[in-house]
Parts: structure tokens; C-alpha cells; sequence
């Protein structure tokens, strides 16, 4: 993790108003740091070789999944990427667990078959994230169409990249959603970058809400990563569809920045194929550090020792735990 | 000596030299990593018309170079997992396999679609399959998977050269093997394999990367006094199978060891061949466990078989009666295979 990034230029960082929930903050900043930290110790594990797994980070874009999963009560239901280490925990995902997986123990979250790239926690309404761009977003969509046919009143939360609108299946999902109606909310994750290439190398029409509008599909643009106003969108929508005032789908494209590299743990702006600047724009306004500011700075420094206890226990439990033998490669194999 | 990924990159370059109709495309063909070094500078020397990115679509990608094929252009469409051909399988199977022969011989699609192997550092089930014998299947197409630099090179200008389209089967790991390369070598020829080694007890076919384990259990063999022909079919469609049958009706033994699983793979094609051919062959197939691949290195090691499997199948087939000596501690003392780490 680089160094420094809660020194932060301070004028650009916009203030929170004072008025919020001060539970609302504390809840989000809570769930922010936690995931920050998770991924942070994740980088300073992973040069000792212990995680032995591909690992896309989220940092700097963990507010996108905070504020969607914030209003999602346990039986709901994300769809994440293999960048999913934010949704899964934002979602109530085990830390344990996940570093468990990533160690490839066998208390991890799918015994260590499934590393960084396929976390999930069926009990926590995680669907089990692909390494295949794109796979899991009809997934999603049939997840829908099935909570709908049993009349469950449940919401599906589909996360997915600028990179995975590009795959077939991505208007096919929407086609079919709108046609049926279904309760599920896509959030566009658009950090502007598949791997290294950037969105002008990729779009033709960089309005993508206008593109998916033209599916029949409710959509909505956010200006800026503000957790807070995200939250407030997400919980009114997510109850719309819920309580059926509004038909699903609905899509929300979500401006955010990758501080890191598309995949491992290391910063890679001498790499040359992004703007420093924007590095520093997106760093600016750290949502962490944003939301942190907005507290007391005790009950700051009291949810920040929770955190570093939460992510203390779940380092030495995976580091505890046993690899699975090769005697059970086969458990699973089929149901 | 040539790294493998450096012949890869040789070949291309020296198909676009040779042919302005050949051009290079995929998702990150033309960034600063350039597929592990594979298409690095080919942007540079032949411009961003003959070497691009493109959207995730590869579906839809797959088609645009059959398209492009049949208006006489040669795409080389490159992947840097094998997992995602699974994406181009409807335009591959269903039009670039059929075209020549449904469209009676009014068009021809060469067209090249690069496929990489995964294995190691966490791969999992999605990103370390391997594929090749799903398109061994199907009429059509041509399936080539070189195992050391110089084929990598000249199979490569031999697939662009094909007027069929050619799945081009590479594997993570041998890409920083090192071999030589004969630079004014041309094309080599299609549908020919190699003897790589000589033996007189049994044939070992080593398909891709599993080659290497193929020539090492040979080695360790020799140990045991159990001689071991090992053979490279380095073209998988078509098959080599005079030279394969004509080893085996010497040894009467045959191994076929893939980077891939054994049902209905590239393994049981070449076992079952070999079977009509030579009657009374003792046959042994060798690849991956019947399970999708694990992440965690304990069950990595498990999955995935080696030059140890290889001998253990040996002497099972050579000399049933005999104890199998201790290869893995015997491999310890031979120059050990490359590694891989991450992140990616
Ligand atoms: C079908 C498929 N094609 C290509 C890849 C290689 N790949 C992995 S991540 C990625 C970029 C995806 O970009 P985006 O959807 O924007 O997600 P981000 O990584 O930016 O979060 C690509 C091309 C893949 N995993 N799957
Ligand atoms: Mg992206």
C-alpha cells in the first residue's frame, strides 16, 4: 500500500455536513475502513508469497460497494467480480473467511478452492464471483427472475466493471430484465480502465446510461463517489423495487478510480498508461478519510482498533488453519 | 538460446513482415505487458491498423476476423487465457470450422485464434484449462500446440500460412523456456510431430507443456532401465499418426500425457488411434484430475500431473512386477522446472 494516502490535500476534499446520522456515518466508516485495511494487509502479506492467488483490489473504489450493500437487509442478494473483495465484505462477508480463502486454507469461504477471484457466502446473499468478465451478470438476472417467481419481495445488487458492458451478454441481460421486469439493481463500477485500456479505446458512445436506456431500463449517473449520496440513492431505489413502487431493473454508473494495479498489490503509475494527476484528483477525496473526518475523533479511533482486532483474528486464522489435503480434491466435484 | 514467448512474438512478427494481410488483434495485444512479451513492439513496428486492442467482446471479436478472413485478410485474434475461446465458441464451431466446406468452396477463413494455458499462483477453475480437444473435434479447424521456442515460431507462420483456422494452443509455462531458434527456419509443416527421444520399451506422447515432463520422466527412467520414446505431436489436428503408430508398433506400449483432462481429450483420440492401429498396445492416459482446478497449492499439487505420473505409468506398463524406485526424490537432483510467481 502506498504510503500516505490519509495525508491528504485537504482543500479538495469537501467537508461532510454535520447533519447526518451520526449512526449512518459510523456504520459506513466502519465498513469502509474494514475493507481499506483488509486489502491494505492483504499488500503487505502478499510479497511473503502466503497468498498464492491473483488478487484484483478495490482500494479506492470500496465506497461504490458500501453505500449499494448498506440498505441490503442479509436474504439480499450481490453479484460481484472478481474484483470483489469490497462487495463481499460490505455485503457481511466473513474477514475471516475470505483471508482464510486467499491463504487457500481450508476454513476458507469455499475451503480454498476458490482463492481471491470466486469468493462467496451464500448464506450472506454473496453470489460466488467469475474470473470470466461478464459470466455472472445473467446469473444475476436469472437470480432475479427466480426471487420474482416465488413472489419474494428480495433485490439482486449486480455489480459489474466499464469493461464488462462490452460482452454480449451484458445487453442481453439487460434485454431480457427489462422485458420480465425484474427486481435488480446494476451498478457500473466504471473506473474508466479494463486492465490498461482506457474507455477511448473501447466505447464509441462514452454515454452509457443513454446506451442502456435505450433497453427500456431506468438509469442514473452519479457525478462523483460520494458514499453518501450513493447511500441515499441506493436505499430509496433498492426499496422501490423492493415494495414494487417501482419495476426493476434499474442501472446506476458510478464514476470511481483503481489506485492500484488491475491485479496484485502494488501502486503502477510508473507504468505510464494513466494520468498522475488523476491519481492525485481521486486520492484527493478519499472517501475513507472523508467519512473518518466526519466523526468524533474518539468514536474514530474506537472503530478503528475494532477494525484492526477484526482484521488481527482473521490473519492468524488463516494462518492457523490447515491446507486442505490432496485426498480431497474430489469433495465437491459434483453435488 | 530463445525464450519460448520471444518465438511466439518471432513468429508473428515474421508473418506480418512477410504478408500486409496479416494483422494482430485482441484484448490487450498492443499495452505495455504486450501478453507476457508475446506481441511486445509488434505495435510499434507495424502500427496501431495492423496491431489493436479491443473491446471485451469476444464473441463478436471472433467474428469480425472470420469476416475480415473471408474478405482475404489474416487475423491472428489473440486470448491470454484459453478459458476465454469459450467465448468464441459459437462463430469458431459454427462458421469459421464450416465455411469452406457449407459455402462449397467460395470462401476460406485463415484465421489464427491464440489460446494460453494457465497454471500455477492460484489460477483456479477458470483461467488453467485446457481446451485444445474440444476443438480437435471439430472438423474445420486445425489445433497446434508447441512445446518448445523454435515450433513456437515456425508454427506459428505456419497456422497465418493455413488457409483453415487454426486454434493455437500456448501454455503459461513454457514461456520462459529457453531453446534455440533457427531465425531463417520457415514454416514447418502441418500435421507433423516429432520423435524427441529415442527409446525401445515404450512410447510416451507429451502434449504442450507437458513435453518437458514427458522428456524428464524419459531421464529418470533411464534410471530404472526402462527406455522410453517420447514423442511431440505438436500438431494435435491433424494428428501425426504415422509417426506415433510406427513408435508404438515398436514398443507396444503407449503413454499420452496432456495439459488437459483425459475424458474424451486429446489423450483418448490419440490412445483410441493408436488402439485401431496396433493391436494388443498397453495404453496409459495421463492428465489432469477429474475435478475443475483448485486454487490452494496443496490441492494444485494433486491436480495436476507430472513427470513423476509419467514414470509411475511406465513402469506399470514396462515392468508391472517391479517396485517403483523413488523418482520424486530422483527429479530433486535434476535441473528443476520454472516457477511462477504472481501476481498474475
Ligand atoms: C471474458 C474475459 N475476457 C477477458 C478477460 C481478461 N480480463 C480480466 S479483467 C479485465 C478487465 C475488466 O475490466 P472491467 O470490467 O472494467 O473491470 P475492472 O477490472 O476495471 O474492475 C479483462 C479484460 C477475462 N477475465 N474474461
Ligand atoms: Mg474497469
Amino acid at each position: 500500500m502506498p504510503a500516505g494516502h490519509h495525508r491528504l490535500n485537504p482543500c479538495r476534499r469537501k467537508p461532510m455536513s454535520k447533519n447526518f446520522d451520526n449512526d449512518l456515518i459510523s456504520r459506513l466508516y466502519r465498513k469502509i475502513r474494514l475493507i481499506r485495511r483488509m486489502e491494505e494487509v492483504v499488500a503487505e502479506i502478499y510479497p511473503s508469497d502466503k497468498i498464492k492467488s491473483p488478487v484484483h483490489l478495490s482500494i479506492g473504489q470500496e465506497a461504490i460497494s458500501v453505500a449499494f450493500c448498506d440498505p441490503l437487509r442479509r436474504q439480499d442478494v450481490v453479484s460481484m467480480t472478481y474484483r470483489g473483495h469490497a462487495a463481499f465484505l460490505a455485503k457481511g462477508g466473513s474477514p475471516s473467511g475470505m483471508m482464510a480463502e486467499l491463504y487457500g486454507k481450508r476454513d476458507g469461504v469455499a475451503h480454498g478452492i476458490a482463492g481471491s477471484m470466486h469468493l462467496v457466502d451464500m448464506d450472506n446473499g454473496i453470489l460466488g464471483a467469475s474470473a470470466v468478465v461478464g459470466t455472472t451478470i445473467p446469473v444475476a438476472v436469472g437470480y432475479a427472475m427466480a426471487i420474482k417467481m416465488r413472489g419474494e419481495d428480495r433485490v439482486v445488487v449486480c455489480f459489474l466493471g466499464d469493461g464488462a458492458t462490452e460482452e454480449g451478454v451484458f445487453p442481453e441481460s439487460l434485454n431480457f430484465a427489462a422485458l420480465h421486469g425484474l427486481p435488480i439493481l446494476f451498478v457500473c463500477e466504471n473506473n474508466g480502465l479494463a486492465i490498461h485500456s482506457p474507455l477511448s479505446n473501447r466505447w464509441a458512445q462514452p454515454d452509457l446510461c443513454r446506451r442502456v436506456e435505450g433497453y427500456g431500463v431506468e438509469t442514473h449517473r452519479f457525478e462523483d463517489m460520494d458514499t453518501i449520496v450513493l447511500r441515499a440513492w441506493a436505499a430509496e431505489r433498492i426499496e422501490a423495487i423492493r415494495t414494487g413502487a417501482s419495476e426493476g431493473p434499474i442501472f446506476a454508473e458510478c464514476p470511481t478510480y483503481r489506485w492500484l494495479q488491475h491485479v496484485g498489490p502494488n501502486d503502477d503509475h510508473d507504468q505510464d498508461y494513466r494520468d498522475a494527476g488523476e491519481a492525485a484528483h481521486w486520492r484527493g477525496k478519499d472517501e475513507v478519510a472523508r467519512l473518518g473526518d466526519a466523526l468524533a475523533p474518539d468514536m474514530r479511533s474506537a472503530i478503528d482498533e475494532e477494525v484492526e482486532a477484526i482484521i488481527a483474528e482473521a490473519v492468524a486464522y488463516a494462518e492457523s488453519s490447515p491446507f486442505p489435503q490432496p485426498g480431497e480434491l474430489n469433495v465437491g466435484a459434483y453435488a | 538460446m530463445t525464450a519460448y514467448k520471444e518465438a511466439v512474438r518471432l513468429g508473428i512478427a515474421r508473418a506480418m513482415r512477410a504478408d500486409d494481410d496479416v494483422f494482430l488483434f485482441g484484448l490487450d495485444v498492443d499495452d505495455h505487458l504486450g501478453i507476457q512479451g508475446t506481441t511486445l513492439g509488434l505495435a510499434e513496428e507495424f502500427g496501431a491498423k495492423r496491431c489493436f486492442g479491443t473491446p471485451l467482446s469476444e464473441d463478436a471479436m471472433t467474428g469480425v476476423a472470420i469476416g475480415a478472413a473471408m474478405a482475404g485478410m489474416r487475423p491472428i485474434h489473440t486470448h491470454i487465457r484459453m478459458d476465454f475461446l469459450l467465448l468464441c465458441m459459437n462463430q469458431l464451431v459454427n462458421i469459421a470450422a464450416k465455411a469452406h466446406y457449407m459455402f462449397g468452396g467460395q470462401v476460406t477463413v485463415p484465421m489464427v485464434a491464440r489460446g494460453i494455458i494457465g497454471k500455477s499462483w492460484g489460477q483456479g477453475a477458470q483461467h488453467s484449462q485446457g481446451l485444445h480437444s474440444l476443438f480437435m473435434h471439430i472438423p474445420g479447424l486445425h489445433v497446434v500446440a508447441p512445446a518448445t521456442p523454435q515450433d513456437a515460431m515456425t508454427c506459428m507462420m505456419a497456422s497465418v500460412a493455413d488457409n483453415n483456422p487454426v486454434v493455437f494452443v500456448e501454455h503459461r509455462l513454457l514461456y520462459n523456456r529457453e531453446g534455440p531458434v533457427d531465425i531463417s527456419a520457415g514454416a514447418s509443416t502441418i500435421g507433423k510431430g516429432r520423435v524427441c527421444r529415442e527409446g525401445g520399451d515404450v512410447t510416451i506422447v507429451g502434449i504442450s507443456n507437458m513435453l518437458h515432463d514427458a522428456l524428464k520422466a524419459a531421464a529418470l527412467l533411464e534410471q530404472a532401465n526402462v527406455s522410453a520414446e517420447v514423442i511431440d505431436p505438436i500438431w494435435l489436428a491433424p494428428l501425426d499418426m504415422d509417426l506415433i503408430t510406427r513408435s508404438v508398433e515398436k514398443t507396444g506400449r503407449l503413454i499420452v500425457a496432456d495439459a488437459a483432462w483425459t475424458a474424451c481429450g486429446a489423450s483418448a483420440e490419440i490412445v483410441a488411434a493408436v488402439a485401431e492401429r496396433v493391436p494388443g498396445v498397453q495404453v496409459a492416459r495421463i492428465g489432469f484430475a477429474p475435478t475443475p482446478c483448485p486454487t490452494t497449492p496443496s490441492l494444485e499439487k494433486a491436480f495436476y500431473p507430472d513427470a513423476v505420473t509419467i514414470c509411475v505409468a511406465a513402469m506399470r506398463l514396462a515392468v508391472p512386477e517391479a517396485s517403483i524406485p523413488p523418482f520424486a526424490a530422483m527429479a530433486e537432483d535434476m535441473q528443476q522446472d520454472p516457477v511462477f510467481k504472481g501476481p498474475f
